[in-house]
């Protein structure tokens, strides 16, 4: 399939015809515009050099790494809890999911099986970190559109989430939950009963942006046909998550190889997939996924199994040697650890795949030809957190 | 652990279809690159594993796009093998519990699953959204040339991988159009993600180990709680 | 009292320094209500939290502390900034807002000045703001600004056309431009021949008055319309490098000009300063007419606000086809639609 190299090529030249186009015409010039590192439509430290001709994107690079922090190298000196607690801090609004394919991947190396009852909280918590993590992302596509009132409502309504997570774990933001084996603490009493009628008004929420966002006529004209990404072009630069299922691509990790410790096989749950590929697409699929999510929640809560919560497990952790990769369906798209492990105490080499770095690749692909309002809209579609861009 | 006992059992078992369907792929890849196909592993029930020759790492990957419809591109990064010669800059508790008074020795340089021969190697993730199947391509990079092909014509995602590989570990990629920075400044020396390249925290501080509670300011004598 | 009121006829030149001091006085204490009630209380309402709390009872004195704050600033013009264009957009954008206070009337007498062709000076007069605009973004010597201006430019010239034909259903209505004459009309008209309600020209020019709102919002360059001062985008467009009382006077000139389209819509539509029951021409107004015109703005200016802080923002080309494709003609037929309707009935 050579059509997408073609394509890519093209690009290329015709960014770079552009460019020269720009520079020697006299007439009109076209203008460098620099959107950030301090901006309020990038997510964190994202710095956008766009070449406009008008309002239009001849061409733009993402320059990232404002928020480098080295963490592969970081890993090589932590021992394996400890880089639990570092992992947290990628993608810091659904933190719990950084942490999972982690914890999996050394479990597999060490061939052990957390309980089933550790399973299913594992479960339910990644759920919740899902479902914060994007219920920001719909408040926040409102806020970069310019319709205010749903970020506050959208934050207003993560609370309830965020609540029932730090009951839990005892953190909102870096619940540094899980470890090798199982997890840390049983759940508090009455969490479950709390946790049910959370994820119920998080439904209201759902519905409350498909009235206010996305039936709002000026909603879908900024936002149906914008930043078109077909699927074997999201699919070679590495888009996962919703944003390749809004490209009508049917593939979720959590169906389709789940890793053995994340119990979605043992209920029944729909996968959301939408044929467009515009940031329509991406954002209705983001919003399926949440109602699901919350179903998904539910029924995990009506049948958490008892038992313990922790497998027998060595205090000082060393994971035998070999190479594994796992990874997750997290809520900004695909997350894995590769770990290379020596037997020791510290890992070797872990390559953290994060979602970000790839679906932000995307954007100079996209946003050729597009104006710069369609730039802020892929950017807000496209959902990045620079934690996850520039771990 | 008896749960692995077990399970080694039943895997023995069931897994054979999945190991047939993993080692049907590798069947596939040498079929063919043939000579290319210098090493493999397969994990059963979870990953395959092939390494290939250097020059043949752009054929591997066009053959796993066309031939075995592998369209899409998870990662692409690299292996630094040499044992840290800063040894594990952990002098902490666990780390004489283990090994005790004496830090272990760094071992000689060895390689991982499917074999290698150099110091670098380049590792890359493809998998197949309409098929199911996923295979992870390792290749030496030459010890005295650091360099190979370039993914990029074959899998456009590759852009950016290829970048941070470079300017971490200072693997140059033949072809690729724009090898700068990605996450460092532009004027940054060195390769960072190398074994011999010092993380500077460590050099400045050492691990502190177990950090005992801080005394009261008034100089009360607390037993230094456990700092797990 | 209201004899005394109406008895009282200075000679010109004093009634003329009373009228300048006391639209100089209603323009900044308008934009402090409407800036608080709206912009800080019923914001925060609208968006489930509380508002500031801390200045004043209930946070009703923050915008005084913004005001001070802002005033206490350093004065700082960029560098490159072309210097006397820089400081005179802010001056220009609120010069005409105080035009337009000139034709509004609270009273029959209580207007500074009777102009005949009332609303056509008001309309004409709006749109010296778009000059202040253009001078803001080329001045600033910034690409952001620049991008703003001009998005303004094009945008705030686009948008004069529907508020003009809007405006000209209401006209034609009346049979007279001047806005005393048209609040005089809705007042003796009846509906239907029952003379109980007058006649609030929105009733019958509810397309006019949908046109005109809309308008309006374009005009105010506020949500769905603020293209070019998309917050989230060129972070506030034309007005960025204005810091300190410059930006004061930007931000005044805004809610004073919401201030004033508000009481033009108020005195077009839903009849000014007149209630049904009481004669427009009668003395009451001398103490009525205000009560009755602010309550009247602040319908207006909620639903303006309510808009505001509900829609996300057209795309620049959006907002052009907007007001060229759909408002325009929309408000040519009902010119039309009037007119036909005025000669038949």
């Amino acid at each position: 399939m050579t059509a997408i190299s073609d394509r890519e090529k093209l690009a290329y030249m015709a960014a770079q015809a552009a460019d020269a186009r720009l520079n020697v015409e006299l007439e009109t010039e076209g203008m460098t515009l620099n959107l950030g590192p301090q901006h309020p439509a990038t997510h964190g430290t994202l710095r956008i050099v766009a070449k406009l001709d008008g309002e239009q994107v001849v061409s733009c690079e993402p320059l990232c790494g404002y928020m480098h922090r080295g963490y592969e190298k970081l890993t090589e000196v932590r021992s394996y809890p400890q880089v639990t607690t570092l992992v947290n801090r990628i993608d810091w609004l659904g933190s719990f999911a950084n942490e999972v394919p982690f914890i999996l991947a050394a479990e597999k190396l060490m061939g052990i099986e957390a309980p089933p009852r550790a399973q299913w909280i594992r479960t339910i918590l990644f759920e919740l970190s899902r479902i914060a993590n994007i219920s920001l992302f719909l408040g926040d596509l409102g806020l970069q559109l310019g319709a205010q009132t749903m970020g506050f409502y959208a934050f207003r309504d993560r609370e309830y989430v965020l609540n029932q997570i730090e009951s839990a774990t005892g953190g909102r933001f870096h619940p540094n939950f899980d470890r090798i084996g199982g997890l840390k603490d049983d759940l508090p009493k009455g969490w479950i009963d709390e946790t049910r009628r959370a994820v119920g008004k998080l439904r209201d929420f759902c519905d409350e942006t498909d009235d206010l966002m996305m039936g709002n006529e000026i909603f879908q004209a900024r936002t149906r046909g914008i930043g078109v990404i077909p699927a074997d072009v999201g699919l070679a630069y590495g888009l996962t998550g919703a944003n390749i299922r809004g490209s009508g691509v049917d593939w979720d990790l959590r169906r389709d190889n789940c890793p053995p410790g994340l119990v979605y096989d043992k209920i029944d749950w729909k996968v959301w997939t939408h044929p467009d590929g515009d940031s329509f697409a991406r954002t209705w699929v983001r919003l399926q996924e949440v109602r699901e999510a919350i179903s998904i929640v539910e029924k995990l809560l009506d049948s958490i199994p008892s038992g313990p919560i922790m497998a027998k497990v060595p205090r000082i952790i060393k994971v035998p040697e070999g190479e594994a990769y796992v990874a997750t369906e997290n809520p900004l798209g695909e997350m894995g650890y590769y770990i290379v492990s020596k037997g020791d105490l510290v890992p070797f080499r872990v390559k953290i795949r994060s979602a970000s770095f790839n679906n932000v690749s995307i954007v100079p692909w996209v946003a050729r030809g597009a104006y710069v309002p369609d730039l802020i809209t892929i950017l807000a579609s496209l959902y990045f957190i620079l934690g996850d861009i520039d771990r | 652990m008896s749960s692995a006992e077990g399970t080694v059992a039943e895997e023995t078992e069931a897994e054979v279809e999945r190991d047939e369907a993993r080692e049907a792929l590798l069947a596939q890849f040498t079929a063919e690159l043939g000579d290319a196909v210098i090493g493999s592993h397969i994990r059963p029930g979870d990953a395959l594993w092939v390494r290939v020759d250097a020059a043949a790492w752009r054929t591997a990957a066009e053959y796993a796009k066309g031939g075995l419809h592998c369209e899409f591109f998870d990662f692409l990064s690299a292996i630094d093998w040499l044992p840290s010669p800063f040894g594990r800059d952990m002098d902490s508790q666990e780390d004489l519990v283990v090994h005790g008074k004496e830090p272990k020795e760094a071992p000689p340089m060895q390689s991982g699953y499917a074999g290698g021969d150099t110091r670098f190697q380049v590792l890359a993730r493809v998998a197949s959204t309409s098929r199911g199947h996923d295979v992870i391509l390792k290749a030496d990079v030459p010890d005295d040339d650091l360099s190979i092909d370039t993914w990029m014509p074959v899998y456009a995602g590759a852009n950016w991988h290829e970048r941070e590989a470079w300017e971490m570990f200072g693997i140059s990629f033949a072809g690729h159009p724009h090898l700068a920075h990605l996450y460092l400044p532009g004027d940054f020396e060195g390769h960072p993600m190398r074994k011999d390249y010092p993380l500077l925290a460590r050099r400045v501080k050492p691990w502190p180990g177990i950090v005992d509670v801080e005394p009261m300011p008034g100089g009360g004598d607390d037993e230094g709680g456990d700092g797990e | 009292m209201i004899p005394l009121l109406a008895a009282f006829a200075p000679p010109y030149w004093l009634a003329t320094v009373i009228k300048v001091l006391i639209v100089a006085v209603i323009v900044p204490t308008a934009a402090l209500i409407l800036g608080i009630l709206f912009l800080f209380k019923v914001m925060s309402w609208m968006q489930s939290r509380m508002g500031p709390q801390e200045a004043g009872p209930r946070g009703l004195l923050q915008l005084l502390a913004d005001g001070v704050k802002f005033l206490q600033k350093e004065d700082i013009i960029p560098d490159k900034a072309d210097r006397f264009v820089f400081k005179a957009a802010p001056v220009v954008v609120l010069m005409s807002t105080f035009l337009i206070f000139v034709v509004v009337p609270a009273s029959r007498n209580l207007v500074v000045e009777n102009l005949d062709p009332g609303i056509f000076y008001a309309l004409a007069v709006a749109s010296l703001s778009v000059i202040g605009v253009l001078m803001a973004g080329w001045a600033s010597a910034n690409k952001y600004s620049l991008i703003g201006g001009l998005r303004a430019a094009g945008q705030l010239i686009a948008y004069e056309l529907p508020m003009v034909l809007a405006v000209v259903g209401v006209v034609i209505q009346a049979g007279t431009l001047s806005l005393t004459g048209i609040v005089f009309a809705q007042n003796s008209q009846g509906i239907l021949g029952w003379g109980g309600l007058g006649l609030p020209f929105i009733l019958t020019q509810f397309v006019g008055f949908a046109v005109f709102i809309a308008a309006t919002q374009a005009e105010l360059t506020q949500p769905p319309f603020d293209m070019p001062v998309a917050e989230s985008e060129i972070v506030s467009g034309y007005q960025v490098e204005y810091s300190g009382f410059r930006f004061l006077i930007f931000f005044l000139a805004e809610f004073a000009t919401a201030f004033a389209f508000a009481a033009v819509a108020a005195t077009l539509f839903l009849g000014g300063y007149a209630i049904p029951w009481i004669d427009a021409g009668s003395d009451w107004y001398y103490l009525l007419g205000p009560v009755v015109l602010l309550t009247k703005i602040l319908l207006v200016s909620f639903l303006i606000f309510w808009i505001r802080f509900t829609y996300p923002r057209f795309r620049e080309d959006q907002l052009q086809t907007f007001a060229w494709k759909v408002l325009i003609p929309i408000a040519l037929l009902n010119i039309v639609v009037t007119a036909v309707l005025k000669v038949v009935l």
